[in-house]
């Protein structure tokens, strides 16, 4: 874990919350927080650097931007699962991968250009590596908030 | 689904790395895609109404917070109930990505997933409970599925043609 000091965690609370869209939106920040814009912006480029941070900056909604999303899953014997793994990462299509405790133990995200090439990628996983792909898109969201306090 | 213009595009693609961590980041945005800081704020603040932008933040790597248990919870939930149950599972603290998914009988029955960060899987398992309390008579079936290890996370892409 991450050792981190209070104005870190004050940055980090802060920021997982959103920046306002203003012409100098860290100096509004900062005034906030009780710091220097110049402390912010050094300590948001450590946190990133170390790796507490992934990424800082605009998320978008990417069935908004007009194209296609699924999670899909693949249930692969144990010791097939890092060379599975490995073809399923080459596409580029693929965003997030993370192995899980269960039956159905590798499970990914897909976002393409177009909603009819989630179907096609899906088709070429399952014609690549060999094991069929559970196609789970989401029908409905109830919330999205990923608030993790420090 | 929203069509993107040709500079909205650009946009996005200047922005998929991150924002540029400097006093006047629009503007930084805007020497770049030659326009005006102006126009940047104004095409963000137009995204963020069209909810393409959800919002300008941080996104941390939940293991260096301290937030080892990832558990992504899944439920068989009664499909006339769901609508109705779907949101409140959402507002309990520390779910998040809650959302409804097809089942694909037999081999999945889930139908409502939620996500549950906690800081070991006794946190994420007393978490489970609350949800499995709420939902009550109206879930058939449960299970809790840890992440073990991220294999690959690179972000969402638009590809650059």
């Amino acid at each position: 874990m991450a050792e981190l000091d209070a104005l870190e965690r004050a940055i980090l609370n802060r920021l997982q919350r959103g920046l306002p869209l203003l012409a100098e939106p860290f100096a509004a920040v900062a005034e906030e927080l009780g710091c220097s814009q110049e402390e912010l912006l050094v300590r948001l480029q450590r946190l990133l650097a170390d790796g507490v941070l992934t990424r800082f900056g605009p998320l978008y909604n990417a069935e908004r931007l007009g194209g296609g999303l699924t999670l899909a899953a693949m249930a692969v014997p144990q010791d097939e699962l890092e060379r599975v793994a490995a073809r399923v990462n080459a596409f580029p299509e693929v965003a997030h991968n993370y192995a899980r405790e269960h039956r159905y133990n590798l499970w990914f995200v897909l976002a393409t250009e177009s909603r009819q090439r989630v179907g096609e990628v899906i088709a070429a996983i399952e014609a690549d590596t060999g094991y069929p792909v559970l196609d789970l898109p989401k029908l409905e969201e109830y919330g999205l908030e990923l608030y993790l306090p420090v | 689904m929203s069509e993107l213009d040709p500079l909205d595009r650009r946009l996005i693609l200047a922005t998929q790395e991150g924002l540029p961590l400097v006093p006047r980041p629009y503007a930084a945005l805007a020497e770049r895609l030659g326009v005006s800081a102006e126009d940047v704020l104004a095409r963000l603040a137009a995204l963020s109404e069209r909810g393409v932008l959800r919002r300008i933040a941080a996104v941390p790597n939940h293991y260096r917070l301290g937030y080892r248990a990832n558990g992504m919870t899944v439920w068989d939930v009664d499909d006339a109930r769901i609508a109705e149950l779907g949101p409140r599972v959402a507002a309990l603290p520390g779910v998040s990505h809650c959302y409804r998914r097809p089942r694909h009988l037999p081999d999945w029955p889930y139908n409502l997933f939620a996500m549950v960060h906690g800081r070991d899987r006794a946190e994420v398992q007393a978490q489970a409970g609350r949800i499995a309390e709420l939902l009550g008579a109206a879930c058939r079936g449960q299970a809790i599925l840890y992440s073990t290890r991220i294999l690959k996370k690179s972000g969402l892409r638009l590809r650059a043609d």
